[in-house]
């Protein structure tokens, strides 16, 4: 094992740079940053030549994107949602809604921010953010799952 | 002895199959994706996915057991259906019978871990696989069965190269429109349809056991175009590895060119065209059988 474990862990750096899996969440979105999420996978942008999956169960994903500032109805689900991701997982934001709860700030039914519910790594400002911020803020959160994945 | 060991462990078995398999995904991706109109993932995806997927620290829950085992069970299912491919070892009497038996079992798995996994989801998945899976086999061992009843034996090897053209045409059809049904693809991905039940029955699979089903899957690719390469040309190595490799972008593409079936859709297309290409084949091996043709 002794010559083989570096190898092998730079085997699996690599593999977590060239497969990340995103699970997307609505956490109460107006569904704005939810179509520039799914448009990063359309033609055009096509994040899945960097090996990125929009996958259907949480448990399947590394990367929870969340967009929305996390309405009350939302706000469990959301916690059971970042319970089921394997270790390592990255929470990235998407928006300005997760970020700050946006324009609904002080309203009795939102919850949020997301901050205050699971611990978020990187936000991505906007409102919506463009797809190309969305491509750069998930390429950011891969380089933070491969460091949490060495810290592990 | 030697030679099942070999046929098991290299060829085509775990040395071969394995990076085929992955080649498999990753290109049957890839043309998905230039098909509509992207670059797409890279050849070696598959073994990214798998390598990750291993990397993960699933989240402990009670059903462990059965959750680890029934991706085992498939992984190594399967791997015994490629052994005995008639290419390479040469196989025994009777060998048609264990081939469709350990076929099977990586369906069966799939179906009992859905159910195992008490997801809504999984349950909804696992029951569309078993009902798909039983429309799907009708068509898939009459097709076989015409098989071997003109080559007269349940040999694999035999049947490979003793069933006349007449026959092995309508059955080979029957078998190509069984291929997607058993690789969970369009138009048949109803057992596994992400947009409205997750994953299927995998939905609740994380981490290493994730990356077991993966890998089961990509054996099933191997086998299954391996069956049709097997019967299309009966002979060993070179011509083998090229036409099972050639079914990929033919699955692709009608996968690119598809949308999903409703369940009963997809049970009555096989069920009245598959049954009808595997019936075809039939006839025919009755006829050959009888000396009219």
């Amino acid at each position: 094992m002794g010559v083989l474990e570096p190898i092998l862990l730079r085997l699996v750096d690599r593999a977590r740079r060239k497969s990340a899996w995103l699970f997307h969440f609505n956490a109460g979105a107006c569904n704005g940053c939810d179509i520039e999420l799914v448009a990063c996978l359309t033609p055009r942008y096509d994040v899945e030549q960097l090996g990125i999956r929009l996958e259907g169960s949480p448990r399947h994903a590394d990367i929870l994107c969340v967009t929305g500032p996390v309405t009350r109805t939302t706000r469990e689900a959301l916690r059971t949602i970042h319970a089921q991701l394997p270790d390592p997982k990255v929470v990235v934001a998407i928006g300005s809604c997760p970020a700050t709860a946006n324009v609904f700030a002080g309203s009795p039914v939102i919850d949020g921010p997301v901050d205050r519910i699971i611990p978020v790594d990187l936000f991505i400002p906007g409102c919506p953010p463009r797809p190309n911020a969305v491509v750069q803020g998930i390429a950011e959160a891969i380089e933070l799952l491969v460091a949490k994945g060495v810290a592990q | 002895m030697t030679r099942l060991f070999l046929a098991l462990l290299v060829f085509p078995g775990l040395l071969y199959a394995v990076p085929m398999g992955w080649l498999m995904l990753g290109s049957e991706r890839k043309v998905v994706a230039r098909l509509q109109g992207r670059v797409g993932p890279p050849l070696t995806q598959g073994f990214y996915d798998f390598v990750k997927l291993l990397a993960k620290a699933p989240v402990p829950r009670a059903e462990t057991f059965l959750l680890t085992l029934l991706p085992i069970l498939a992984v190594a299912s399967t791997l015994g259906a490629l052994a005995l491919l008639p290419v390479g070892a040469g196989g025994f009497t009777g060998d048609l019978i264990v081939f469709v038996g350990l076929l099977e079992m990586a369906p069966l798995c799939s179906v009992l871990a859905g159910f195992a996994s008490r997801s809504v989801y999984g349950e909804v998945g696992a029951t569309r696989e078993a009902v798909l899976g039983i429309s799907g086999n009708v068509p898939f061992l009459a097709a076989l069965l015409a098989l071997a009843s003109a080559a007269g034996s349940l040999q694999l090897a035999a049947v490979a190269g003793g069933a006349p053209w007449v026959v092995r045409g309508p059955a080979l059809l029957a078998l190509l429109a069984c291929l997607p049904v058993k690789l969970r693809m369009n138009p048949f991905s109803v057992a596994n349809a992400e947009q409205e039940i997750l994953a299927g029955p995998l939905t609740e699979m994380d981490g290493p056991r994730l990356a077991l089903w993966e890998l089961a899957h990509a054996l099933e690719w191997v086998v299954l175009a391996g069956l049709v390469a097997v019967l299309v040309v009966p002979g060993r190595g070179g011509a083998f590895v090229l036409v099972s490799f050639a079914v990929v972008p033919l699955l692709g593409t009608l996968a690119a060119a598809t949308a999903r079936f409703k369940i009963d859709q997809a049970a009555r297309f096989l069920w009245i065209w598959a049954v009808l290409a595997a019936v075809l084949a039939f006839f025919a091996a009755m006829a050959v059988r009888h000396g009219s043709l």
